[in-house]
């Protein structure tokens, strides 16, 4: 986490603007190795639009994407999991008509050699990661549908991990959540962080992420308006920066820090 | 196959354990789709109902033969109809894409081909097929290239296919019936010569039963292998067993329909065979056009749940942005699913062609509104990612099936749609009220 080393990703005077509207103007965050980086804001402040240009969700205007360090060209999802990016979104995207496997495995299906979906194998890999992620989870067969809420989270998030991650993307990751299945995504934030996958984690509610992340980027009305090390600044001063956009002294501005109060 | 059914006996026996609620247990155990099951119910209401309307008509071998290969058309087109359903779209030209491609196809095969090759050349039928399928396909494909990259959205563009292509099947020929077929191709169309007889027919049949037991036996050993949980073993007897008595009782049946008496006595003569004393009676066995639909069937479950573009037409069905994340090529997926559903509008015209021996511009008219009411009927979902091909085959059947009662009962054209039409309406309440509940 020092300047010395090559961050994980860094981008770079992102801007996107759908129909005149800037949604993201000149945004710039960096990650790094087995850091987590908490990118905070209101809702419609620019974080998951940021952060779909990166998981290739959205094309960016302008701006420059680097993945440890060299350029990177994410022109849509395929692009980004070949950089080993990968997306929990808010909504989970799960195709809820098939079952946690097939939602596992959707895009990179295994197949046998004779080209056919190789579902055994596919549910073998899917029944280990789980039983690691959430043993209690037994409902395989069943439509992801039929799933509560934390059933789900766990399945996009085995998704994410069952193809090596180097860069976790996650929007909002415990917002459908009761307290306990909260604990484990955090216990799971804290595993994966070990493993050195780097993690954005995307909220509009600072105490989701604030114990959590390492650091925090604050957005307003698609400008980022500062950064900061969590040891360095209050949950109150972050949320002065997500609110009012005021800079605290712990934190370093960015352009949409409020003028000089 | 012998100790299939000796097994069967024995477990039958042991199925019928006194529990609780044997029924339910039954039905978990086996795993057999209560929907599904609810279908062939409703055709079985279906049948015996108009069995006893019609004074003893409706269940002879006569007219269940018949009634396989008027369904073969719709049944064929309908498998396609599911993938194009599941995914949010519709094809309203189906009916037109038939009449279109039908008309080159006999157009091939009366005028062009028979020009080069001379009459009756083996290769006319390979030839008319071949260019059928391969403008269907490319139909197809430009549907498919509008929606999903012009973004027009599939009502529309097939409902432009609708018009245009059945002006294209009067264009071909200003309108003129193009008659006759060739020999060859008319075998896909049924009758005497177009069925396979009934020593062919009981080597289809047990061949069918085979494959049954092989896929049986073969999922079950793939689950024990990664031990996952099992069915319990009187539940695989159950269901292979039941799968071969209806594969092979439908084969039975097929055969107890003959020749008739003319056809029968023509063959006789030329074959210098003597005329017995009760008359000739020679098995029609399966109707080729029947065969082709089950082939039809069968690739398309194939395609629909065992190959990556299955998973995807379901994923998309199900969420279309969640597959677009997933790094699914939706677009192009979409477009293969216009192409193969062209490609299934021109098998079921070569049937129809075939079945008529003529190229008529009035071809498949209407045939768009029986393919999706038979797709609907058969438990394919318009909000999308819910569907099976066997389903929308059966829902085929059970329109044909209230089609050809009625016409044995009499009834004229224009109540026939009446009642189609209710019974569609009220097929798919019943649909929603069976899923509301099941939630």
């Amino acid at each position: 986490m020092t300047d010395h080393t090559t961050p994980l990703v860094e981008m770079k005077n992102i801007s996107i603007s759908f129909g005149g509207l800037h949604a993201v103007e000149s945004a710039s965050v960096d990650l790094y190795p087995g850091e987590v980086v908490a990118l905070l804001g209101h809702n419609g402040a620019g974080k998951s639009t940021l952060i779909k240009i990166l998981s290739g969700a959205y094309k960016r205007d302008e701006g420059e994407i680097l993945i440890n360090g060299e350029p990177a060209d994410i022109r849509n999802p395929r692009d980004a999991k070949k950089y080993g990016i990968e997306t929990i979104y808010q909504t989970l995207a799960v195709a809820d008509n098939v079952d946690a496997a097939a939602n596992l495995y959707l895009g990179r299906e295994l197949q046998t050699k004779w080209g056919t979906l190789d579902d055994v194998a596919m549910e073998a890999n899917t029944r280990e990661v789980m039983g690691r992620l959430n043993p209690n989870f037994k409902r395989f067969k069943e439509p992801v549908k039929a799933l509560s809420g934390g059933q789900r989270q766990s399945v996009a998030i085995a998704r994410a991990i069952l193809f090596d991650a180097r860069i976790l993307i996650m929007d909002e990751p415990t917002a459908a959540l009761g307290p306990q299945e909260t604990a484990q995504v955090g216990d799971l934030i804290k595993q994966l962080k070990r493993e050195g996958i780097g993690i954005f984690l995307i909220s509009h509610d600072i105490h989701d992420v604030f114990d959590l992340a390492d650091r925090v980027f604050v957005m307003k009305n698609g400008k980022v308006v500062g950064h900061a090390r969590t040891q360095d600044v209050t949950k109150d001063e972050v949320l002065g920066m997500i609110i009012l956009g005021k800079v605290p002294p712990g934190a370093t501005a960015g352009p949409g820090a409020m003028a000089v109060a | 196959m012998a100790d299939t059914i000796q097994s069967t006996t024995s477990s039958d026996a042991s199925a019928g354990q006194p529990t609780g609620s044997v029924i339910r247990r039954f039905f978990r155990a086996t795993e057999i789709d209560t929907r599904m099951l609810g279908m062939v119910g409703a055709l079985l209401i279906i049948w015996v109902g108009f069995h006893v309307l019609t004074g003893g008509l409706f269940l002879t071998p006569r007219n269940l033969w018949n009634l396989s290969v008027q369904t073969a058309s719709v049944a064929v087109m309908a498998t396609g109809m599911v993938l194009v359903i599941v995914t949010r779209n519709i094809d309203l030209s189906v009916g037109s894409i038939l009449g279109f491609t039908g008309m080159v196809m006999g157009v091939m095969q009366a005028r062009f081909l028979p020009e080069i090759l001379g009459f009756n050349h083996p290769a006319i039928w390979i030839l008319a097929l071949l260019t059928g399928l391969v403008i269907g396909g490319l139909i197809g494909t430009l549907h498919g290239v509008i929606i999903a990259f012009l973004g027009v959205p599939s009502f529309i563009v097939t409902l432009g296919g609708l018009l245009v292509w059945r002006g294209a099947t009067w264009f071909v020929t200003s309108g003129q019936t193009v008659a006759p077929m060739d020999p060859n191709f008319r075998l896909m169309g049924g009758g005497t010569e177009g069925s396979i007889g009934a020593t062919w027919s009981w080597i289809v049949g047990l061949l069918a039963c085979v494959a049954i037991v092989v896929a049986i036996v073969n999922a079950r050993r793939q689950r024990k292998r990664f031990h996952f949980p099992r069915r319990p073993v009187w539940a695989e007897y159950v269901l292979a067993s039941l799968g071969c008595a209806v594969v092979l009782g439908a084969v039975a049946v097929a055969n107890q329909y003959y020749w008739p008496i003319n056809i029968a006595r023509r063959y006789a003569e030329a074959n210098n065979i003597e005329w017995p004393e009760g008359g000739l009676l020679i098995s029609q066995g399966i109707a080729v056009p029947v065969l082709m639909a089950i082939a039809v069937g069968v690739v398309m479950t194939f395609i629909a749940t065992r190959l990556r573009f299955g998973r995807y037409v379901f994923a998309i069905g199900g969420n279309p942005e969640a597959a677009e994340l997933a790094g699914i090529k939706t677009r192009w997926v979409t477009v293969k699913i216009f192409a193969l559903m062209g490609v299934l509008c021109a098998i079921a015209a070569a049937i129809s062609t075939a079945r008529l021996n003529a190229a008529t511009n009035a071809q498949g008219e209407l045939d768009e509104l029986y393919t999706i009411a038979a797709a609907v009927i058969g438990g394919t979902s318009l909000s999308g990612g819910m569907g099976s091909i066997a389903g929308a085959m059966l829902g085929a059947l059970v329109m044909q099936s209230l089609q050809s009662g009625m016409v044995l009962l009499g009834i004229d054209t224009p109540f026939q749609r009446i009642v189609v039409g209710a019974v569609l309406v009220t097929a798919v309440w019943l649909d929603t009220v069976y899923r509301a509940r099941s939630k």
